[in-house]
This record gives structure tokens, C-alpha cells and sequence, in this order.
């Protein structure tokens, strides 16, 4: 008996110390958003149940990812970065080479027993292996550095964009030019480039007619990333094609006002009206039953995460941690930003889920990687100030 | 050991730049809140309205057609609701076997279209033809009885669908085929009063706004804007159990003649009701396979003939009311009648005869030599007033108007035949309506084929009530012993009425084939019925109108005058009196 009693202590003082590397805020706020993301997958898969259990299990999985990985020291993780930036390179460059071709993109490849979409786990190796980098060379960072972190960045990120998947090389390159941003890049190189950027985008606007006329090439854009990009600047010039993604969900949105039409009640949706409403629209789904109130609370949500993983990363001890803590916070307003931007007709139409609520399995284990990564950061400096 | 762990670097990560970072972002989120703003707030009227165009529409909701009456309210045509099975496919979707709700009818197991086949009565390779392959609706089969649709949903297949429609349905079948007609798959009138009153029958189609999927699938009805208004109800002259009655005597008679067709018509003197119309052959409303060919004439209406001999009373009547002929005046009948090469003659010689046995007899002679002491115009205008050569305009359906040519291109030997009623052709309709001169008191009433509740008062007065009481006489001579129609006799009443055997016409030439008519009404007392039977080719030995059509004649006016209680107004012969006295009924 007394055998077993201090066994099953020990086993107590087990489990103590996994939870502990969990950081109660973030837990709190991952499971409102996590909660509220059910209720409304719960709304949207109304005619799928079998969608709804497969969600569900998807949940288990990832927040148990999320566990384990928050057990595992950064001193640990610096040591995985390499290898697993890679892999996954070599892994894409596999893609390149022999992948399978699903929907006009190249993005599979088949490893035997299933198949893998490699460009996903780059979102979380490519900020962990410049972290790495950055934390390795952190007494002397030069310029030659910055342009070793460019080069490190931009090879993954142009074999995505070739598969072709804009989305996710978009994601990918956003999550390594925050930790090189956080690493202290020059103003002289950033100020250039966001002028660019922003004049770009205010020509494109500008001149619209002009650049999307009929026979006009993009250099290095296939012609349906063009179609998106036009489509954004005048929906209704093909409201039967790209237009109709853009149109449907303003419309659902738009209709919800502005407390909504209540869980299970929009019309657009319920009636097939809004395409892919419980995977990339998801947001139109939330923002036609819960309306205005809905959309604010979810992001005000975002906002408590993301906040949260700032706090976590401007307390860390260590340079690798705060550039791996901050690169992760910022995806996850990346994602955010970029999804509800397109589902709302801001930004042109980019396969990117909805960060925690859309529908998808391998979203969400990576999404809960990232926590797990916050968390384990966390948990190093509370072990360090005891 | 590392760096890292020098308290001195612990705020190298710049807080300026995490600051900016956090403005940038909350810049970002504050104009993704703007855009919600300006959707949901501002312009929330606006989407709504473009929300609701998406899922709300205005749907017609069918209105039942409506019913075709005989005189006494019984059921000729009726529309009864019925259902069309409908195959619906989804889009292919490799999930789909994990929700049975995603799957539509392309997923049909070959058993499953087997025991659809068997319930629908139809090949199972044809309904595995009309299922679509992927995404779209098609029918199975339509108009399927409401039992055999409820047992097809019992199955609870994938995919199909029963859909209301109304179906039109003919209790009397090929009874009154040709008055009633038949309407297409579409609930249009096709034929008969189905065309000829589509537009009273047809109803109002109401409007009802529903909620729809981006599928066009019905969801939800929400409100009615319009209530269908049925279509009224249309109540015809036709007496059913008469209509029977004609019908099956005038079978029996082209099947006993050996005949090509037939028309027999009933009409009332008083109203100008038309009470019964067949022709035969028929065909049943009911089998859409049978709505084709030649058994869809509605002869008495379409069909022109050489009237014959049954136009002679009307020389008669001219003759009378000339004032040069009396009822008694000698007319001789003897040898032939010469016009250039060309002769009239009688099958037998008759001699001299009066006017009244001119007719009695037929005599073609006599006719002829009274119609020459005429004009041919004054001959074209009794005749045209007594409505031939001009459709009825009943709104029929390919109403024929027959032939009568104008009177200045008439040759003497032309107006002579005519008399006799050849050279011009006629509808059975047609020469039916003409015997109302003598029916009544020398006016024609227009015909009706809905009920009429008031007598028609006088219509236009051909002849006067003198001239036509007269004829009433030679007629009833006629069809009596020593005319042409002995057999159109009716124990009990006194009967009138006119034989007539035309050569019919074969490529310009008289072939040795005839049409063998009686036209006549009764009782000569008070004429309430007009009978008209047309037998078209009789080829079974005899081919006269008296021996022919006046019995067919006989059993439909008999029937008519017992149906309706006309008393009787012949004396009855005392034999017969002996013998129902004996088993102690009435004799009539």
C-alpha cells in the first residue's frame, strides 16, 4: 500500500510538472478562442456532423501536440532547428521534384504510408532556424548575417511560391522577415522597401483598369493569382468566378448587421450561398450569426494572444527566444490579418484558414506548435527565476 | 557560458521595435474592424437586400384545372393531383460515403434501380439512362399514381424526389373522347371543349415566395403572394347516359355494317343543345399512346359528306312556300331527266307522284324537276340560310364548313343535283341543325354545347310555321310504311325524318362505295329531339340509309324520349295494350 501511495505520488508530481510548462493566460485565452471557434464550426458544419466529430478530434490531437511540445527546453529546440529546417527543405525540394499534383499545385508528396504537405512545416522550422541563426551570431551581427538570414529565408519561400502556393510562401516569408525585423534590421534597408511596397499597392489600386486589362502579363505571377489580385480591385467584373468568393462572403457578412442573425440562423451560409464556409470562410459564417459584436470579440481575442506572446517574448532571457517568441506572435496576426482581409474583400483571395477556427487538422497542430513553442519559452524563464 | 545568459543582453530585443510592431497591428486589425463597420453598420440595408435576392424567390404554385360537367353535373374530365418522380445527382465527392445526406442519385445500386424499375413499370436500363451522372435533376417518369409514388419514397432512395403535378383523368374514357378532348402534359386543352374552353377552365397561377439554396433547392415556403385561383368549372349540354347510350348503338352499328366510321348527334329542339356527339372509332383520353391518328376526328364536326337525299325536304319546303305547289300537287317522276348527255333517274320508276310522296318516296325526278322551276340563286340562299357551306363556329376544333358553291357558276344539271344533294358537302353537324326549321315552326336556333337553362326564343325564320308543319307530315310519311325508313319507327311515338345513300366521291369519280344517313326528330306532335346517324362505308350487304342508319336512328331516339319522359303521342297498338295489361305494367 504504501508501495502504491508513493507511486501514485510521483505520478502526481508527473503530471504537476508537465501542466507546468503550460502558461495559464495563454491556456485561458487558447481555450475561449478554441470554444468560441467550436460553437461556430458547430454552425457551419450543421449539415456535415460527420465534419463536426472530425473536428473535434482534430482539437484533441493538436492540443496535445501542444503539450508535448511545450515540455521541450529552447536549449533543446535550438539544437532540432537545423535539422529540421533541413528536412524541410529537402522535403520541398522532393515536392519540386516528385510531388503530386492536386488541384493545378504541386504541393503533395507521398512518403509511402501518406501523403505530406511539407510547405506547413516550414511555418514554424524557418523562424525557429533563423532564431537559431540570429542567437548563434548575436555578439557580431553584421550585414553579411542579415544576407545569410535572407538567403535561408528566401530558399523555402521560392520553392513554395513555385508549387505555386502564395498563400503559404506569403505566411512562410512573414514569419522570417519578423525575426529578422526583431533581429534589428537596418531602417535604411526596411524604409526602402515599404515605400516600395506602398506605392506598389497604391498604383495597383490606382491604376487598376489599366493593369488588369485583357492581354496584360505579370511577370512571374501564374494568371489566376492575376485573376485574384484584379478581382479584388472590382469584384463585380466576374461575379460568376473569382468575384463570386468575394461578393458571397460580403454579402453574408454585410447582411449579419449588427448583433447578427443568430447561431445556426445565416441564411447565406446555411444555404450553400458562401463557398468553403467552414474551412477559409469560416469568418463569414461567424461574422452573418453573430454580427459586428461577434466579429470585434473574436478579434479582440486575437488581440490577447498575440499580446500575450509579445509579453512572452520581450521577458525572455535569451535573444533565440525573444526572436522565436515574437516571429510566432506576429504569424498568428499574419493569418489572422490575412484570412479575415480576404474574407471581408480587403485583400485578394489567398488560401489561408483562419487561424484556431478554420476546419483543418494540419493547420491547427502547427497553429498549436507555435503555442506549445510561446509556452515553452515562457516556461524557461519562470524556471530560470525561481 | 552564452551569451544569453548575460543579464546585460537581456533587453536586446529592441522595445521600439515591438512598440511599432504592436501600432502596426493594431492599425491593421482597427481597419479590418473599419471594413466589418462599413459592412454590417453602414451599408447592413444594402446586403441584406442583396442577401435576400440570393435566397428568396417567387415561384409559381400550379392551379387546379377546372372540371368538364355533363348537363347533370357528372364528371367528364377532372384533374387529380399525381407526382412526378424526379432523380436528383450531387456533385461527386470522395466523403460522401461517410454522410448518406451528401449523396444523391448517382449513388443508385443497380438493386435499387431494379426495384425502382419494377414499381415504375419501366426498363431498368432506361432509368439508369435518365439519372445524371454528376450535379443536375431529370425525370424519371411523370404523372405516376400518388400510391405508386408513396411506396417509391417508402424506399427512402438517395437522390429521388416526388414532385405534385395534376393530372387530367376522363371517367368516361372513349365515351365522349371526341366532345371532351384531352390536354397535354402541360395542362393545356389540346382537343375537343379542353381546347375550345382552355381559357375558363384553365385556372390563375398563384405566386408564393420561397427560400432557396444555392442549389435552387426549395427550402422553405415563407409567404403566399398570390393564391392560385382554380379554373372554373364548365358544364356542357351532353347528357352522359345518353352519350352512352349513342355511342355504344353507333359501334354496334359500324361493327354490324362492316363500316369505315360513323357519327350519330342528338340535339334539343328547344334550346339548341347539343345532347350527345360520337363517332366512331374512339380513342381513350386516358393512354397517352393512343393520342394520335385518325381516331381523334371528331367527324361530326370535321368530316364533309355529299348530304344525299336528306336535303330534299328542303326543296320541298321551298316548293310549299312558293305558293306554285301545295302539299297534293302531281309531279311526274317517270323515265329520266335529260341535261345535255347527262340523265337523272329513280332506282325504281315511281310515275306520278304528289309532292308529299316525292318525298316520301325520294324521288330524285321529282326533286330535281321542282328545283329547276327555282333560280339558282334563289336555291343557294335557302341553302346558305340554313347554314351550310359555313363553319357552326361552335369554337370547335377544325370545324369544317363544307362546300356549296357559289349560285352564278351553277349549270342547270349542277342545281339539279344539288337537290338531291349531291355537288356540295355538308357536316353531319350541319345538316343535324338544318332539320330545326322543321323541327320547329320554320327557324333555325344556333347550336350549344354547354348547357342551356332558358328556351331559345325564335331564331331565323327560314320557312313559315305553315310550310314547316307540312314538311313535318312528309316526313313523318317518310319514315313510315310506304317510305324510304319504315325502320326508323318508334312503338309509341310518331316519328319523322329523311333517308339519305350518297355515292361517295373517289378521286373525282363516284365509286361503289356510299354513305348511308337518316336525319329525323320526334315526336311529330311536339318534336323535342333531333337524331342525326351518319354510317360511313356499310359494306356488309346493305348500304341504304333506311336499312342502315334509320334503326340506329330509331334504338337512339327511343332511348332519348323514354330517358327524358316525353309522353307518347301514337296510338298504341291495341295487342300491346293486351299484353302489358296482362302482366299489369304501364306500357310506357
Amino acid at each position: 500500500m504504501q508501495l502504491t501511495a508513493s507511486k501514485w505520488s510521483a505520478v502526481r508530481e508527473r503530471i504537476g510538472g508537465v501542466l507546468s510548462a503550460l502558461d495559464p493566460p495563454l491556456l485561458a485565452i487558447t481555450v475561449l478562442l478554441l470554444s468560441l471557434a467550436t460553437l461556430v464550426m458547430g454552425s457551419a458544419t450543421a449539415d456535415f456532423m460527420y465534419r463536426f466529430e472530425a473536428h473535434l478530434v482534430n482539437l484533441a490531437v493538436a492540443l496535445s501536440v501542444m503539450l508535448v511540445v511545450a515540455q521541450i527546453p529552447p536549449l533543446r529546440l535550438m539544437q532540432l532547428a537545423l535539422p529540421f529546417y533541413a528536412v524541410g527543405v529537402v522535403l520541398l525540394i522532393g515536392v519540386e521534384l516528385f510531388g503530386e499534383t492536386s488541384k493545378g499545385a504541386q504541393r503533395w508528396l507521398n512518403i509511402g504510408f501518406t501523403r505530406i504537405q511539407p510547405s506547413e512545416m516550414l511555418k514554424i522550422s524557418v523562424p525557429l532556424m533563423l532564431a537559431w541563426y540570429f542567437h548563434r551570431h548575436e555578439a557580431q551581427l553584421r550585414v553579411r548575417d542579415f544576407l545569410v538570414a535572407a538567403v535561408i529565408l528566401l530558399i523555402p519561400v521560392l520553392l513554395i511560391f513555385h508549387q505555386p502556393d502564395l498563400g503559404t510562401a506569403i505566411l512562410v516569408l512573414a514569419a522570417g522577415v519578423f525575426v529578422i525585423f526583431f533581429a534589428g534590421l537596418s531602417w535604411k534597408l526596411i524604409i526602402p522597401v515599404l515605400t516600395v511596397g506602398v506605392i506598389a499597392i497604391a498604383a495597383l489600386a490606382a491604376e487598376g483598369d489599366a493593369i488588369c486589362a485583357d492581354g496584360v502579363d505579370w511577370p512571374g505571377f501564374k494568371a489566376y493569382q492575376r485573376q485574384r489580385v484584379c478581382t479584388l480591385l472590382d469584384p463585380t467584373t466576374d461575379p460568376r468566378g473569382s468575384g463570386f468568393h468575394i461578393i458571397q462572403s460580403s454579402i453574408a457578412i454585410g447582411s449579419g448587421g449588427v448583433f447578427g442573425k443568430g447561431w445556426r440562423e445565416g441564411t447565406q451560409t446555411h444555404l450553400e450561398f458562401v463557398p468553403e464556409r467552414h474551412t477559409d470562410f469560416i469568418f463569414a459564417v461567424m461574422a452573418e450569426e453573430f454580427g459586428l459584436a461577434g466579429a470585434v470579440v473574436l478579434l479582440c481575442i486575437y488581440i490577447a494572444m498575440i499580446g500575450r506572446g509579445l509579453m512572452i517574448a520581450a521577458r525572455s532571457p535569451m535573444l533565440f527566444g525573444r526572436l522565436l517568441a515574437g516571429a510566432i506572435s506576429l504569424s498568428f496576426f499574419t493569418y489572422a490579418f490575412v484570412n479575415m482581409g480576404m474574407v471581408t474583400g480587403l485583400l485578394p483571395v489567398v488560401g489561408v484558414p483562419l487561424p484556431f477556427v478554420s476546419y483543418g487538422g494540419t493547420a491547427l497542430v502547427t497553429l498549436c506548435i507555435g503555442l506549445g513553442l510561446l509556452m515553452s519559452i515562457e516556461a524557461q524563464r519562470r524556471r530560470r527565476q525561481r | 557560458m552564452k551569451f544569453a545568459h548575460n543579464p546585460l543582453l537581456a533587453e536586446l530585443l529592441p522595445a521600439w521595435r515591438a512598440r511599432l510592431m504592436l501600432i502596426v497591428m493594431m492599425a491593421l486589425f482597427g481597419g479590418l474592424v473599419a471594413r466589418a463597420f462599413w459592412l454590417q453598420v453602414v451599408n447592413d440595408e444594402f446586403y441584406q437586400r442583396k442577401g435576400e435576392e440570393r435566397f428568396s424567390r417567387v415561384l409559381p404554385t400550379p392551379a387546379s384545372r377546372g372540371r368538364v360537367l355533363d348537363r347533370n353535373e357528372q364528371v367528364l374530365a377532372m384533374s387529380t393531383q399525381v407526382s412526378a418522380i424526379v432523380a436528383e445527382s450531387r456533385p461527386t465527392r470522395s466523403d460522401a460515403k461517410a454522410n448518406p445526406k451528401d449523396i444523391g442519385a448517382e449513388k443508385l445500386s443497380p438493386a435499387q434501380i431494379r426495384q425502382l424499375a419494377e414499381l415504375l413499370g419501366m426498363d431498368h436500363r432506361e432509368i439508369a439512362r435518365r439519372i445524371p451522372e454528376n450535379r443536375g435533376r431529370s425525370y424519371l417518369k411523370r404523372q405516376v399514381q400518388p400510391e405508386v409514388a408513396k411506396q417509391i419514397l417508402a424506399l427512402k432512395l438517395p437522390g429521388i424526389r416526388a414532385e405534385p403535378e395534376y393530372r387530367r383523368y376522363y371517367p368516361h374514357g372513349e365515351v365522349s373522347a371526341h366532345v371532351v378532348g384531352f390536354t397535354g402534359m402541360d395542362d393545356n386543352g389540346l382537343e375537343g371543349i379542353e381546347l375550345a374552353m382552355n381559357r375558363p377552365l384553365t385556372g390563375q397561377v398563384g405566386q408564393r415566395r420561397v427560400i432557396t439554396d444555392a442549389r435552387r433547392n426549395v427550402v422553405e415556403d415563407i409567404e403566399v403572394l398570390a393564391p392560385p385561383r382554380d379554373g372554373g368549372d364548365v358544364r356542357l349540354a351532353i347528357d352522359a347516359r345518353l352519350q352512352f347510350l349513342v355511342h355504344s348503338k353507333l359501334k354496334q352499328a359500324v361493327t354490324d355494317h362492316k363500316a369505315r366510321a360513323g357519327s350519330a348527334v342528338v340535339l334539343d329542339t328547344r334550346t339548341g343543345e347539343v345532347l350527345a356527339l360520337a363517332n366512331w372509332p374512339t380513342y381513350n383520353p386516358n393512354n397517352r399512346d393512343q393520342l394520335s391518328g385518325p381516331p381523334l376526328r371528331n367527324r361530326a364536326f370535321t368530316d364533309t359528306y355529299e348530304p344525299g337525299s336528306t336535303i330534299k325536304p328542303i326543296i320541298a319546303a321551298m316548293a310549299l312556300e312558293s305558293g306554285r305547289y301545295t302539299f297534293d300537287t302531281p309531279v311526274d317522276c317517270s323515265g329520266k331527266l335529260f341535261f345535255g348527255r347527262a340523265s337523272i333517274g329513280d332506282a325504281h320508276s315511281h310515275g306520278t307522284l304528289t309532292l308529299a310522296e316525292v318525298i316520301q318516296k325520294s324521288s330524285n325526278i321529282g326533286v330535281a324537276k321542282i328545283a329547276g322551276t327555282f333560280k339558282p340563286s334563289e336555291m343557294w340562299h335557302v341553302y346558305d340560310q340554313m347554314g351550310f357551306g359555313s363553319p357552326l363556329r361552335l369554337g370547335f376544333p377544325g370545324e369544317a364548313g363544307g362546300r356549296l358553291r357559289p349560285a352564278a357558276s351553277w349549270k342547270p344539271v349542277e342545281q339539279a343535283t344539288m337537290s338531291y344533294g349531291h355537288g356540295m358537302s355538308v357536316t353531319l353537324m350541319q345538316m343535324a341543325r338544318s332539320y330545326m326549321v322543321f323541327a320547329r315552326d320554320g327557324d333555325l336556333i344556333p347550336l350549344s354545347l354547354t348547357r342551356v337553362d332558358t328556351p331559345q326564343v325564335n331564331g331565323l325564320q327560314v320557312f313559315s310555321a305553315q310550310t314547316a308543319r307540312e314538311v313535318r307530315r312528309m316526313l313523318e310519311m317518310a319514315a313510315g310504311p310506304g317510305g324510304t325508313a319504315p325502320k326508323a319507327q318508334i312503338p309509341g311515338y310518331r316519328v319523322a325524318g329523311k333517308t339519305g345513300t350518297a355515292h361517295k366521291l373517289e378521286g373525282g369519280a363516284y365509286a361503289n362505295k356510299y354513305i348511308a344517313s337518316f336525319v329525323g326528330f320526334a315526336p311529330v306532335s311536339d318534336p323535342r329531339y333531333i337524331v342525326a346517324v351518319m354510317i360511313d362505308e356499310p359494306s356488309n350487304g346493305v348500304h341504304y340509309g333506311g336499312q342502315v342508319a334509320a334503326p340506329v336512328f330509331s334504338d337512339i331516339m327511343n332511348a332519348t324520349l323514354r330517358a327524358t319522359g316525353v309522353p307518347p303521342d301514337a296510338p298504341v297498338p291495341a295487342l300491346q295494350m293486351a299484353k302489358n295489361s296482362v302482366t299489369g305494367k304501364e306500357g310506357w
